[in-house]
């Protein structure tokens, strides 16, 4: 379908992909789709978080909840494109249980210029960790705990006030 | 018909289950009289937010729910 359109939320709509799932993915196949999906971007950058296998965590949980998580992912993605003037921005966040290794999340902004693409997906990133409807807890030694929130996640959010 | 709770994140853990159902109407004085206990103290804590079908309350001492609502207890939230 071709939208013939000037209104500046299809324009977003276009360059906005963002995707909660239950289930694995793939990063490298999501940001080779990504890429081709903008041609003619000047810069394009990635960033992939993944579950930390360096401690005696067996497993990690993030919960969601339904009416709130995805709009508030998909209206950050509206603010990252509109702050950056990006060309695209993917983000992909999981839910769910994941062990050791298994990605997280992953952020990826076309843009014209590579600052642009770089400072995006930064920007995308503190707000995931510190600004969205996620609540994460570890399996250690069979027992859950409720990671509580850094203090360093809000410094990290006040870079952008 | 009736007010539906929604419990997220470790607050799911202190009720004791992740939804709850209150009769309507529904104001703040009222839902911290439902939920005594360790449960209440952690909705009445700064940090706790509340939102109404999705939408986050700026104050939250200003809930009004009615029949066929669902109030989410929110709290600080640990992502990404």
């Amino acid at each position: 379908m071709k939208l013939r359109c000037s209104l500046p939320s299809v324009a977003v709509d276009m360059a906005r992909d963002v995707r909660l799932l239950t289930t694995p993915f793939d990063p490298a196949q999501e940001t080779a789709a990504f890429g081709k999906a903008h041609p003619g971007f000047g810069g394009l950058c990635s960033f992939v978080g993944e579950v930390r296998s360096d401690d005696a965590v067996e497993a990690l949980e993030l919960l969601h909840y339904e009416a709130m998580t995805l709009a508030g992912m998909t209206d950050l993605a509206d603010r990252t494109i509109a702050r950056f003037g990006l060309l695209g921005l993917l983000i992909i966040h999981r839910a769910g249980v994941m062990r050791p290794g298994e990605p997280i999340v992953l952020v990826s902004a076309a843009a014209r210029h590579r600052r642009e693409a770089i400072q995006a997906v930064d920007f995308a990133m503190d707000h995931l960790k510190s600004d969205s409807w996620f609540w994460k807890r570890e399996l250690r030694d069979g027992a859950w705990t409720w990671i509580e929130p850094r203090a360093q996640d809000h410094s990290d959010l006040s870079r952008w006030a | 018909m009736a007010i539906r709770l929604v419990f997220l994140g470790k607050l799911a853990d202190l009720a004791g289950t992740g939804e709850r159902e209150l009769p309507a109407p529904l104001d703040w004085a009222g839902l911290i009289a439902a939920l005594p206990g360790p449960l209440g103290e952690a909705v009445q804590q700064d940090r706790t937010r509340v939102a109404i079908n999705g939408l986050l309350l700026a104050d939250k001492a200003t809930l009004t729910a009615v029949d066929g609502d669902e109030v989410a207890l929110l709290p600080p939230v640990s992502g990404g």
